[in-house]
């Protein structure tokens, strides 16, 4: 059974979050210049979307999106018996020489990050990676880190994370829930 | 998701599920074809094998890159070049080639129902790929796909067939996948060409091209077999292109935003004419582009995943 735990963000602190991640991205990038964002299918994206109109609303410029479908590129294929639906990777503008922000909701075992970077150089050869994500929950099986993190929450791996956005779900809300 | 199927071996016999699924797969597939690095790498480690007892380009080569583009392993075998010259079976063969660690084999043959027998023999996922006057049901679904993509639906649609039916493979894979997905469709050619069960399987028919083009949403032009033809079913080509060949002006009869698809090979000047193989409304390079992406939602869906063993 699941059981709600804790919510752990609410419409206005997942908005502060975007906000500050917005001024993060473009105090490290130092503006827009050659930058793109990409948003790890399904919740990556629309956070991508979010971040984008940030970053307009501050620097008055738009910055491309994209959206990543990394499915093809998952290392757990055969160890699983349902094959995962396989959705369209769309990023309608050069990668190569780009600075690339890699937008994802949650950072867990930093599978789907190594699957995502993988799924970005064969796009071509960007001039850097950097990764955004709204939660970093811990529990990394590969040495990868989150260059601009939302908040990050310590967590037992019994636990499940649910980020829920108004574009996907019907609020913008992080839940905990607990597998009992 | 899961196939249902665990050969693709005929649209006669597949569920309607799994043919939504091989098609909405494929359209996120097609975006790979025009990525500069065609390649992931969700089928590394696997083998497929391509057995053709048949002539064929476009369908093995078709395989063979969709198999490529997803980094898995191919080997072709043409059997003009292999032991089965020898008086190898194909059981034997097959077996030869499931011990060998093939993961997949996709077999053309031409005796009908030869890849079901294959599949029996078999514990690895067999594909068809064209077995006699029986399917070709990879081209059924590519074909669906390619309508589905111009025309944003299936169910409706007023499909015009018009050819050899007797003889098509692709013919008859058409009309059941179609028939599946709530199109309709009607069938032309010579009476001699037209098979005596065409109805039976929900196909109008008809020897007037005229009638069959008019007001269809697809005109679907099959390759006259000429290689078929020795037993002397129409009296010339001259006259099978003067009675059947679609023209501009036949063309015209369909509906304005009509499709024109052609399996291919094509015999210009024959069954169609250059200057609609040329036009706008043809889609028959789309179709071979389409047949890979196709290809290799299937091959994803029959290999990708799968029970730990």
């Amino acid at each position: 059974m699941v059981t709600e735990k804790a919510r752990i963000m609410d419409e206005e602190a997942m908005r502060r979050a975007i906000t500050r991640i917005a001024h993060e991205i473009l105090e490290k990038n130092k503006g827009i210049e050659g930058l793109v964002l990409v948003g790890i299918r399904r919740r990556g994206v629309p956070l991508a979307e979010r971040l984008a109109a940030q970053i307009e609303a501050i620097e008055g410029g738009r910055v491309p999106v994209g959206s990543l479908d990394i499915t093809l590129y998952r290392d757990d294929l055969t160890l699983r018996s349902d094959h995962p639906v396989v959705h369209r990777t769309e990023v309608p503008f050069g990668i190569q020489g780009r600075k690339v922000v890699l937008v994802d909701d949650v950072l867990y075992t930093g599978r789907t990050v190594r699957a995502a970077l993988d799924a970005i150089m064969d796009l071509g050869r960007p001039a850097l990676i950097q990764l955004a994500v709204l939660i970093d929950r811990g529990h990394r099986e590969l040495p990868i880190r989150a260059d601009y993190v939302g908040k990050n929450v310590p967590t037992s791996r019994r636990e499940i994370i649910h980020v829920k956005l108004g574009e996907t779900d019907d609020e913008d809300a992080v839940i905990i829930e607990e597998v009992s | 998701m899961k196939l249902k199927s665990r050969d693709i071996l005929a649209l006669e016999e597949m569920p309607r599920e799994d043919v939504e699924l091989i098609l909405d797969t494929a359209g996120s597939m097609k975006e790979i074809i025009y990525r500069p690095i065609k390649k992931v790498p969700t089928l590394r480690g696997k083998t497929v094998v391509t057995l053709f007892y048949e002539a064929s380009t476009r369908t093995r080569t078709s395989f063979e890159l969709a198999a490529k583009y997803m980094s898995a392993d191919t080997v072709s075998i043409a059997t003009a070049t292999s032991s089965v010259q020898k008086g190898e079976t194909l059981k034997d063969t097959a077996r030869t080639l499931r011990v060998m660690g093939s993961d997949c084999v996709i077999m053309r043959h031409p005796v009908s129902g030869s890849c079901h027998f294959l599949a029996r023999v078999l514990d690895v996922p067999v594909i068809n790929g064209g077995d006699g006057m029986h399917e070709h049901p990879t081209q059924g679904l590519l074909d669906m796909f390619t309508m589905r993509e111009r025309k944003g639906r299936l169910e409706g649609l007023r499909v015009a067939i018009i050819g050899d039916v007797y003889h098509s493979r692709v013919a008859r894979s058409n009309i059941w996948g179609l028939k599946k997905m709530g199109a309709s469709v009607v069938v032309c050619g010579p009476a001699t060409l037209l098979p005596p069960e065409i109805e039976k399987m929900g196909a109008e028919a008809t020897s007037r091209v005229e009638e069959a083009v008019k007001d269809a949403d697809v005109v679907m032009v099959l390759r006259l077999q000429l290689e078929r033809q020795q037993r002397g079913l129409f009296p010339s080509a001259r006259e099978y292109s003067r009675l059947w060949g679609i023209t501009r002006e036949r063309l015209d009869l369909a509906k304005p935003d009509a499709l024109l698809m052609h399996p291919g090979p094509m015999n210009r000047g024959i069954e169609i004419s250059s200057e609609v193989a040329d036009s706008p409304q043809s889609t028959i390079e789309d179709q071979v582009t389409n047949g890979v992406a196709v290809r290799m939602a299937i091959l994803y869906l029959l290999l990708g995943g799968g029970e730990e063993k």
